[in-house]
């Protein structure tokens, strides 16, 4: 008795992990894609249609282009950091994943297997508590780049972060709050059964929306890259697969979040208007959980359109005017949302 | 041993060595990321003994808030190795180490003696660190004191706000 150790769970684990770290990688790969396919519809455009039909090996021709430019690491910069800040980016942009249940069971092997990496009880402090270093790799690789552009893009996201934040957790204490758990499988098998949490928080979902995209540095929150005012934002200096590390995270994080919105307040792998065990009845348990995570990558794939279709549509922000939309707007609506949202849970408690 | 003992003397590495690292390095934000090290591994400690809510607030609040602030003010101040000025005062070297080497003589003697000295840790099957339990005991047998505690944050609050209104 050494090491004890649950050998089938640990590799059961292992491909979970690899599964869900591949495919991540590859949707945010297509969501670079689909970023520039909507931007062209948009703009009445056709977009890139040279590489293979439709242009769908484009991703890999963009990833091919990056390995192969020049590497330059700038003379005044510390090295470590240097390469430090793009690898945190990337880190923290994964580690998310990890808490959200994409389906229900399997049975594979006689093995009963969640469809989810960890099912850890305080699921969704861990995603602020990853979401919170997130700025780690923006500062960090700005700071190191020794460039004054760079440093205020750095300054500029980590600000940001840190003022959006405060909303956003205020506005998911009061879903917690009608949830009773902070586990987001219990969350989502919660909404399987009533209605989804987003018509009974439709503020506290709008103010975490926004958020979110404030969170992500996506337009119209994107001031930590304005190129009209700061050349590149944080990755002026970078080059190369470095500077792909930091637009690659971006696309993750699109997919996380979108994720866990879907988790948190559209019911997340829940299938609408369905009775899941008539289904299972008639189907077996492994194809619903196919269908429930289609269902789920389904709702993902809208949100990660919302986010295309807003950064195309909505100009960005003035620096002080996305202070005061979070510290004068946001905070106080989220504040309210949840005395509103505790009044009344008490008023219904207690008669 | 088993795993949760090397884990155990694994963390213990990572945060002393990272607290070392801390005041040994010459760059203040070399220093910054040596603490947000040792937070992590301490956070991993919290893990340990089954105190989850402690483990990632800990995280959420002191390595992903307030060292970020820290590492603000830094980069501001452009703070190098050069720029920082020399400590010279060889007397504030000596007293920082003998009040150091107090404090841990405190520490040790009071541990020894007190009666948990033998039963200081309970990993893996505590509850108390929960947070359900947690919740429920901050709000009903120690609801005064944590009351007490947020009107003191809710002033320090508006107090920085009054202050840097008077500045501009």
């Amino acid at each position: 008795m050494l090491l004890s150790i649950d050998l089938p769970l640990i590799i059961e684990k292992l491909v979970l992990i690899i599964v869900v770290v591949m495919s991540s990688l590859v949707i945010a790969m297509y969501a670079t894609f689909a970023e520039r396919k909507v931007a062209a519809v948009m703009q009445d455009r056709i977009g890139p249609n040279r590489a293979g039909p439709f242009g769908i090996l484009q991703p890999l021709a963009d990833g091919l282009k990056l390995f192969f430019k020049e590497e330059i690491i700038p003379n005044f910069s510390s090295k470590f950091l240097f390469i430090l800040g793009p690898s945190l980016a990337m880190l923290t942009a994964m580690m998310t994943s990890a808490v959200i249940p994409w389906g229900d069971t399997v049975t594979l092997f006689g093995r009963e297997i969640h469809l989810q990496i960890a099912d850890i009880n305080i699921g969704i402090l861990y995603v602020f508590g990853v979401v919170s270093m997130g700025v780690y790799g923006i500062m960090i690789g700005s700071w190191a780049s020794n460039n004054k552009f760079s440093l205020m893009g750095g300054l500029r996201a980590a600000s940001q972060i840190i003022s959006y934040e405060l909303a956003m957790g205020i506005a998911l204490i009061a879903l917690l709050m009608i949830t009773g758990t902070l586990s987001l499988r219990l969350m989502v098998v919660g909404q399987m059964d009533g209605v989804w949490n987003v018509i009974k928080q439709p503020l506290g979902f709008l103010i975490f929306l926004i958020c979110v995209f404030a969170e992500c540095n996506r337009t119209p929150f994107d001031l930590a890259e304005a190129e009209n005012e700061l050349i590149g934002g944080y990755h002026t200096e970078y080059s190369s697969m470095k500077l792909g590390f930091y637009l690659f995270a971006e696309y993750i994080n699109m997919f996380v979040s979108s994720s866990v919105m879907v988790s948190l307040f559209f019911g997340g792998y829940d299938i609408p208007f369905l009775n899941d065990g008539h289904m299972v009845e008639k189907i077996g348990q492994n194809w619903m959980a196919v269908a429930h995570i289609f269902m789920f990558l389904f709702k993902a794939f809208f949100f990660v359109f919302l986010f295309m279709w807003v950064r195309w549509t909505i100009p960005r922000f003035r620096y002080d005017q996305l202070m005061n939309l979070g510290w004068k707007v946001l905070l106080p609506l989220a504040l309210f949302n949840m005395l509103a949202t505790g009044a009344v849970i008490l008023y219904f408690t207690t008669k | 041993m088993s795993i949760t003992q090397i884990l155990f003397w694994l963390l213990s590495a990572v945060a002393v060595g990272g607290a070392i690292m801390v005041v040994a390095s010459k760059s203040p934000v070399h220093s910054i990321l040596f603490l947000i090290i040792t937070f992590f591994a301490i956070s991993g400690h919290y893990i340990l003994l089954n105190a989850q809510f402690l483990a990632i607030v800990n995280i959420i609040v002191y390595a992903g808030a307030i060292m970020v602030l820290f590492l603000f003010v830094v980069m501001l101040m452009n703070l190098n190795e050069e720029s920082a000025p020399p400590q010279k005062n060889k007397y504030i070297l000596y007293g920082g180490t003998i009040a150091g080497a107090s404090l841990m003589l405190v520490l040790v003697a009071a541990l020894k003696q007190s009666a948990q000295g033998r039963h200081l840790m309970e990993t893996n099957n505590g509850t108390g660190g929960l947070i359900e339990n947690l919740g429920k005991l901050l709000f009903t047998d120690y609801v005064f004191p944590f009351e007490i505690s947020s009107v003191l944050f809710l002033s320090a609050m508006i107090g920085a706000v009054v202050i840097s209104k008077k500045e501009a």
